[in-house]
């Protein structure tokens, strides 16, 4: 008992500085999930990095619906903008080395922000409907700019280069090396700098809505009348919001476009924004572990239901079917059943619980 | 010149088609205040019951009706079932809800009827006719489409402007409490206001799939589509939503002839998003009452 | 109290997402076996490849996996090849490159095929070819006409082609037309990928003055081609040439009597299967045109044919192929299609092929073997294929048709060539090779 006191003493500055602790936390996070990706075989190494760039995306996706009140259908298409700027840097710079990426996915999340303060400064005037469909309609209509312009691909898209194993500096090398006692490869690599930028990501959308501007956020999405009586800017916090988000998507779009080692209008449906904000509502809308576990579920039930569905005798044609309809599913009994998500729902739960504990203890 | 008119012909035939689905959310908007994303997948459900239907030798007009009282029977189950618990809610709720109605239809229709293309029969020609020696680019199967768009637009017209039912329909939609009050039966007549929605976007269904190919994604098009033609109108106005649907049908098809069909959803929104910051509340909306 | 709830509840959640995934993830080991390759063992090979079996390409594209699969398991019911028996892991990518990667993925990391045979598609193959090329992985007999698989070896030292590539089908349709119809209007209605390019870029070689229009559509996009056909119709085109799938073959038919636009057709073999387009044109006149006779609809439509077809059933390949299909098909009311016949014609080839690659099979050798032996394959093909160490392009040619009734009836002999400048010669040698009695390659 008294030595856990000392040790709650000794962390204390850690634990009452937001970003020392989630600091601390997602450095801890990190090396649970690099052991995990260390110990995994290459197939389940790309599932892991196909959940870090689908949660990277969600948690943008998160913050802007369920922190700042703006849905948005068209978080596909801001996807695909990070996709083709990362992808068009890697070609220009060969993308052997790790600089190479790291720039190209800079590139990717600048390009994101402008387009998306040019998205979200008309986004923020509207609202309900006229903002579900604009945004639904961006999902649609930017993924066909490739086909208008030569550089972008067209229907057939660009290849991606992607940094070869041996490029990679030699102090990665040795450190993942020391670590997993297994060579680092293109599938481990991906995997590692994906889930490396998620926790990062992460950290900074936790201490962004720690922040005041998260609290503005707040103000503004459970009333905008009041927010605006005391002296916040809707329009520019909303904007703010929007950009973040979109920066997100960028990045997400950069790592994917890397995972796919192909971009091309295709991957970017009206599907994918869809499917991003049933992973959003399923965790449970504004929360980052809701956002992580929705992700989760995007890169493991497609194969999980297909497999289901060819076992229970379906052909693989009706098998592929399968995964919208679960998604579709999820989506109307979560709004239905929990509208707080699997992590508000569960917080709901355990808040219940320990007031009851608290109760017994008084009577 | 021969290409401008066909090009405009083909357009008023595809925005009579924009405009029938834009009516239906239209519809759906007055009585509910729910955009539902997942009209097209509705209508593309009762399409392919129509399908089924005469695939097994039904005449095509027998079809036709089972088609339209399939959506009645559809949109009602729908409003009662699911969206019943989520009205006077958070927008962002039904939002969710329609677009997982959306991907479940989808999804069972292609696991029940099958992803191929399947040609749908029409029950007029479908062939282009003829003035003089020159064809036209109008087909009777048009001309029909643009009539029962017509026909339909008017129906609701008299039945809102002019019918004791339509009167209550609109008192529902605009002050349930009070309407509740002088005795009109609200949840009734939402009720009514999707079923009525999802009938006008069965009908819409039946005339798109005419003398072409359907597969379960026939209808995706007109998830947005539909949805700018009402915006523009003013998701309030049934007439400003048939304008809209042919403003949205001309464009996109002069965009298609003359320019090359992969713009066609970069204008659609280049369209949405100027008339939204000029009119944030559509072409034919009533002056919006300004927010606090 | 709140916050203290909050921090259990964030610990929970990442330690169950942690063991989750630690439950997922450990244990599993990637097989090697020494000596053998990947996929290899000694009494079987495994092979995969991607199909459209959803979306708007699926139509007849979808049969192509189950001709792959009838020839293997006869091939297998008589003692397979070397006492290897050939399974075949069939993937759908809907026709959506994205999608392509992810399943090659899952077959490369998770099946451990052994090669990829007959994956299908230009914009879809095309995702995945730098993948297999670097990961060392033969990437056999791919179906489509594209001529990135075969046309630079050194880029691609796996990857082999099989149907006769779309420029040099280009370049026979257009020195047809310009002989037999020179005074054509000719407008193109062109896929909007490599597909479409090939086949511009064969043709404008002979019709480059007689091109008037040049129209294209997006796979998976709109599907009303009226202004496309409106555009035709003004420009006073009278000859169409599509390089499109066979949907659009229907759907273009469809457009053009929406506007009113009279033409002759010329459609690459890739759309042009009268059974199947003739069926969906019947299904649109229900009660006017009964399914069986939609084929009529195609009548004088030209093409071209590479491989004899269902329309030829007494030709001995097409008797071998019915044998097989009847005695080997899953579901046996299903009939023996062109594609189908497509599947099993790359089918054999590939058998062929590890027929000559003799025993001690590794992913090198086979690629080794193709070019060494593949130029003297004989097999259902109606020109040689063009495999050597220079060259990974597959059948050197066609004839073109006219449709009748649903069946080709050839308006030139086999005409062979090859891409770039090289002449169009008449040869019907290879037209004449004739299955072995067994049905097997020997």
């Amino acid at each position: 008992m008294k030595l856990t006191e000392r040790l709650r003493s000794l962390t204390r500055p850690v634990r009452s500085v937001p970003l020392a602790r989630h600091l601390l936390v997602g450095l801890i996070a990190f090396l649970v999930v690099a052991a995990i990706i260390g110990s995994s075989s290459q197939y389940l190494q790309t599932r892991y990095a196909e959940m870090a760039f689908f949660a990277i995306a969600a948690g943008g996706l998160t913050v802007l619906t369920g922190l700042s009140g703006q849905l948005s259908l068209g978080h596909g298409a801001l996807m695909a903008v990070g996709a083709y700027a990362a992808t068009l840097v890697l070609e220009r710079t060969g993308g052997e080395t790790l600089a190479d990426v790291f720039v190209a996915l800079l590139v990717a999340i600048a390009v994101c922000a402008v387009v998306g303060v040019i998205v979200g400064v008309p986004a923020a005037r509207l609202h309900g409907p006229y903002i579900a469909g604009a945004t639904l309609t961006l999902a649609v209509a930017v993924p066909r700019l490739a086909n208008q312009w030569e550089f972008l691909g067209g229907e057939q898209g660009l290849q991606v280069p992607v940094p070869r194993a041996a490029e990679l500096p030699v102090w990665i090398q040795d450190l993942v090396w020391f670590f997993t006692a297994a060579e680092i490869d293109q599938y481990s690599f991906l995997a590692y700098l994906g889930w490396f930028l998620l926790i990062l990501a992460f950290v900074a959308l936790a201490n962004l809505s720690r922040s005041r501007i998260g609290r503005r956020w707040r103000a503004v999405r459970d009333d905008d009348v009041s927010a605006e009586l005391a002296g916040i800017h809707l329009g520019r916090a909303r904007v703010v919001a929007f950009t973040v988000s979109a920066m997100c998507a960028g990045l997400a779009g950069g790592l994917m476009a890397m995972n796919v080692r192909l971009t091309a209008p295709g991957a970017f449906t009206i599907t994918l924004s869809l499917t991003l904000l049933a992973a959003v509502v399923l965790g449970g809308l504004g929360s980052l572990t809701g956002a992580l576990i929705g992700a989760g579920v995007l890169a493991f039930l497609p194969h999980f239901a297909t497999d289901l569905g060819e076992s229970a005798g379906l052909s693989a044609t009706q098998a592929a079917e399968v995964t919208p309809v679960v998604y579709g599913l999820v989506l109307m009994l979560v709004i239905l059943l929990a509208p707080a998500g699997i992590v508000g729902s569960l917080r709901m739960f355990l808040a219940r619980s320990s007031l009851g504990q608290t109760k017994e203890k008084t009577t | 010149m021969q290409q401008f008119l066909d090009t405009t012909l083909g357009g008023l035939v595809l925005g009579a088609v924009y405009a029938a689905f834009a009516l239906a959310l239209c519809l759906i908007w007055r009585s509910t205040r729910i955009v539902n994303f997942a009209q097209a997948a509705m209508a593309m459900v009762t399409t392919y019951i129509a399908l089924s239907l005469i695939n097994v030798d039904v005449p095509y007009w027998v079809a036709f009706l089972a088609a339209i009282a399939a959506g009645f029977v559809l949109g009602a189950v729908i409003e009662r079932v699911i969206i019943r618990p989520v009205e006077g809610k958070a927008e962002l709720n039904a939002v969710i809800l329609t677009l997982g109605l959306f991907m479940v239809l989808h999804g069972l229709t292609a696991l029940v009827f099958g992803v191929q293309h399947r040609g749908f029969p029409a029950p007029v020609s479908t062939n282009a006719m003829t003035v003089g020696d020159t064809s036209i680019g109008i087909t009777p199967f048009g001309i029909l489409t643009i009539v029962v768009v017509a026909v339909v637009m008017a129906g609701l017209v008299v039945l809102f402007r002019f019918t004791d039912l339509g009167l209550r329909m609109r008192a529902s939609a605009f002050n349930g409490e009070v309407s509740r009050l002088l005795g009109v039966r609200v949840g009734r007549m939402l009720t009514l206001g999707w079923a009525l929605a999802a009938a006008v976007g069965a009908v819409a269904g039946m005339l798109i799939a005419g003398g072409d190919l359907v597969n379960p994604a026939f209808m995706d098009p007109f998830v947005i589509y539909g949805f700018i033609a009402a915006v523009l109108g003013g998701l309030d106005s049934p007439i400003g939503s048939v304008i809209g649907g042919l403003i949205l049908g001309l464009s996109l098809s002069y965009v298609t002839g003359y320019v090359g069909e992969h713009l066609a959803p970069l204008v659609a929104l280049g369209i949405l998003m100027l008339v939204l910051l000029v009119r944030p509340s559509g072409l034919f909306a009533a002056a919006a009452a300004r927010r606090v | 109290m709140r916050n203290t709830a909050r921090r259990a509840v964030q610990v929970v959640c990442v330690l169950t997402t942690a063991s989750l995934l630690a439950a997922c993830g450990a244990g599993k080991e990637r097989p090697s076996e020494d000596g053998t390759a990947v996929g290899v063992t000694d009494t079987t090979i495994k092979i995969g490849a991607h199909f459209p079996l959803t979306g708007p390409a699926a139509p007849g594209y979808s049969e192509i996996p189950s001709g792959h699969q009838a020839l293997y398991e006869y091939v297998n019911d008589n003692g397979g090849v070397h006492g290897r028996e050939i399974e075949m892991v069939v993937k759908d990518d809907a026709y959506n490159p994205t999608n392509t990667s992810a399943v090659t993925n899952d077959m490369i990391l998770q099946d451990e095929i052994f090669a990829m045979v007959a994956g299908l598609g230009t914009p879809t193959h095309r995702a995945v070819v730098q993948r297999l090329n670097d990961d060392g992985i033969p990437d056999l007999f791919v179906s489509s006409g594209s001529l990135q698989w075969g046309d630079d070896p050194a880029t691609s030292p796996m990857t082999f082609g099989w149907q006769p590539d779309y420029e040099i089908e280009g370049k026979i349709i257009g020195q047809y037309v310009k002989e037999n119809m020179p005074d054509a209007k000719v407008g193109l209605f062109l896929q909007d990928d490599d597909f479409g390019e090939d086949g511009e870029k064969g043709a404008r070689q002979f019709l480059d003055s007689q091109i008037v229009d040049v129209q294209k559509y997006t796979p998976g996009g709109s599907t009303d081609f009226s202004p496309q056909m409106s555009s035709f119709k003004s420009k006073g085109v009278d000859l169409v040439l599509g390089f499109n799938t066979p949907s659009y073959t229907a759907l273009s038919q469809i457009a053009a009597q929406g506007v009113g636009f009279k033409s002759k057709w010329f459609y690459s073999n890739v759309g042009a299967d009268p059974a199947l387009v003739g069926g969906l044109l019947a299904s649109m006149t229900k009660g006017k045109i009964p399914a069986e006779q939609g084929v009529k609809l195609m009548d004088g439509m030209m093409t071209t044919e590479y491989i004899p077809g269902v329309d030829a059933p007494d030709d001995e390949w097409v008797k071998l192929w019915q044998k097989v299909w009847d005695e080997y098909s899953k579901k046996g009311s299903e009939k023996l299609t062109n594609y189908r016949i497509y599947g099993m014609s790359q089918a054999y080839t590939f058998v062929q092929a590890l027929q000559a690659n003799g025993k001690d099979l590794t992913r090198e050798s086979i690629v080794e073997t193709i070019e060494k032996e593949g130029a003297s394959f004989e097999g259902p093909g109606l020109a040689p294929f063009r495999f050597s160490e220079d060259s990974h392009m597959g059948i050197s040619g066609a004839s073109v048709v006219e449709l009748k009734n649903g069946a080709a009836e050839p308006l030139t002999p086999v005409l062979v060539t090859d891409i770039g400048d090289a002449p169009i010669e008449e040869d019907d040698s290879a037209a004449s090779d004739a299955p072995p009695a067994s049905g097997l390659p020997e």
